[in-house]
């Protein structure tokens, strides 16, 4: 299975992506899967070019295949300004609507102190249900603090946990499977036409 | 094949000099433009239809008459007419008028539009934009062709004993054609009547223009109106010429780097390299141009966009000058090279005509 990790950490090396690597691990060690990571901070340029040009770039365009071709999804942001990061929303904001409906994610930021832990139930959790994704119960948040202290590890192990058995679960009945286009099946123009007139 | 000129009318500042022209200047530029085409020898000039500022091109049959009245072999055309805003009737009626004073010399695209509020300015729904093509365009289809209609729909108030008038010349409606980037809906419509699909085929990669095309000719066959490779084509471009292609991208640059819809993004080299558009010599532009056919098949009509993002007249006219003497020759001679005698040119009222008597 094709596990894709989406990190909006900016510095490097960066607490966001170290998240995001132990989170994949703990998933690979429940359940074989193939790991790939999409580092925003690479694509914040074309992400920008989206927004005032109407399509992806190149790497932009191999980050997004990825993502909607992902069984699922560990996606960590850190806090900004009480959210997540302008960037994070950016990289969702120019993906196809529906593109992401059914896949499984598992929401995860970071941030210096424990105060905006809820960032993950306030913020992240209502955008991934408007994506129409099935997120895991559990977020795992790391506080600086949470580096250096008891649980951090035990959350990731629920979590992990949590996102391997609904991918196997979910893979199950939903192998890959993508959100019509129009292209594929065409709508008979007299259909079309009859609708209009019922 | 046909060559040609689509103009969106856009009045835009001119950012080496910070002049913007007058919406009277930006008019009579059209004119100009348009009357170059048929001066160097091009196909068709197409004029867009907008009804916001910064744009002039609102009353576009109003701008192709007089247009027709100083020109003697242009098709005059539009990019796109707005189906789903305008009444339908409204169109039959302008366009019959347009192609009985142009002498058949007039065809059209429909375009849906993306502008939001223009729908409510004009009493619709940009939700409901597919469904207005679609019944709107089937009213006009009937317009044009029964000379009394009775009709009914949701989205017009009915028809009981209407007539359409003036009738399209000799009977024979103008030819149409179906713009649409990104929706399977307006392939499929156009290929259920057999009528042209025309992609813009600028500002994107294209990998739209090939899937839409792909669709288009697929359904046109389905359909029954002929092979696949008979389905008719069109596609838009974007180029900016000069002999040195160095001297193209400089001069174009200052337009590129803040141009309406693409300025402020990826460098000019990035668009080049991964959209339709051409700055360079006019060797480049045939060359790239050439390539349209690698995706979209053997094609009937190429309309180059020359005069938007506040290029100056003067140096629009140059433009359309090389198009005229040194690319669109070529382009004919090149796009003939291999094309199988099967597939059809555009239609042309003289060819609709044609294809009526004989039909009768």
């Amino acid at each position: 299975m094709k596990l894709v990790v989406v990190s909006a950490g900016l510095s490097v090396p960066s607490s966001t992506r170290l998240l995001g690597d132990r989170l994949a691990a703990a998933v690979g060690r429940r359940t074989p899967v193939d790991v790939q990571v999409v580092e925003l901070r690479e694509l914040a340029v074309e992400i920008a070019h989206n927004f005032t040009n109407g399509f992806a770039g190149r790497s932009l365009s191999a980050a997004i295949d990825a993502v909607t071709g992902a069984d699922g999804l560990i996606v960590v942001t850190p806090v900004f300004s009480a959210s997540y990061s302008g960037l994070f929303k950016s990289f969702f904001d120019v993906i196809e609507p529906d593109a992401l409906a059914g896949r499984a994610v598992l929401l995860a930021a970071t941030g210096g102190t424990a105060r905006h832990s809820l960032v993950l139930e306030h913020a992240l959790r209502p955008l991934f249900a408007h994506l129409k994704t099935v997120v895991v119960p559990t977020g795992v948040y790391a506080a600086s603090e949470d580096w250096g202290a008891e649980g951090l590890d035990a959350r990731i192990e629920r979590a992990a946990g949590e996102l391997a058995g609904l991918m196997s679960g979910l893979s199950g009945a939903r192998p890959g499977e993508k959100a019509s286009d129009g292209f594929a099946e065409v709508v008979p123009f007299e259909e079309r036409l009859a609708a209009l007139r019922a | 094949m046909q060559f040609g000129i689509f103009s969106v009318g856009d009045v835009t500042p001119d950012p080496t000099t910070g002049r913007t022209p007058t919406e009277r200047e930006r008019i009579k530029a059209m004119v100009a433009i348009a009357l170059k085409a048929e001066e160097v020898g091009l196909d068709v000039f197409a004029t867009g239809e907008h009804h916001n500022p910064p744009f002039v091109p609102s009353s576009p049959t109003t701008m192709l008459g007089y247009i027709a009245a100083q020109t003697e072999r242009l098709i005059l055309s539009t990019s796109t007419t707005l189906i789903t805003t305008n009444d339908p009737v409204k169109i039959a009626e302008d366009f019959a008028m347009l192609q009985q004073l142009a002498d058949g010399r007039v065809d059209l695209m429909m375009g849906r539009g993306n502008t939001g509020p223009v729908y409510p300015w004009f009493g619709q729904d940009i939700r409901q934009g597919i469904n207005l093509a679609i019944e709107n365009y089937a009213l006009l289809h009937r317009l044009w062709r029964e000379d009394v209609v009775n009709w009914e729909g949701k989205f017009r108030s009915p028809l009981q004993g209407f007539t359409s008038t003036p009738r399209p010349l000799d009977g024979v409606p103008p030819f149409v054609w179906h713009g649409s980037i990104r929706s399977p809906e307006i392939a499929e419509q156009a290929a259920y009547y057999g009528d042209g699909f025309f992609h813009n085929n600028i500002f994107w990669p294209a990998d739209h223009t090939k899937r839409m095309v792909e669709l288009y000719r697929s359904r046109y066959a389905h359909y029954g109106h002929g092979t696949a490779e008979q389905a008719i084509v069109g596609l838009g471009g974007q180029i900016f010429m000069r002999r040195n292609s160095q001297d193209a991208v400089r001069e174009f640059r200052p337009y590129f780097d803040v141009a309406p819809v693409y300025g402020h993004g990826p460098s000019l080299e990035d668009v080049t390299d991964q959209t339709p558009l051409t700055v360079g010599s006019p060797e480049q532009v045939i060359e790239k141009t050439l390539k349209f056919r690698e995706y979209a098949g053997d094609y009937q009509r190429q309309l180059f966009l020359v005069d938007h993002a506040g290029l100056p007249l003067k140096t629009v006219l140059e433009q359309i000058d090389m198009l005229g003497e040194e690319v669109v020759p070529v382009l004919r001679k090149e796009f003939a090279v291999g094309r199988p005698a099967e597939v059809p040119e555009a239609p042309t009222h003289a060819s609709l005509l044609k294809a009526q008597e004989v039909a009768v």
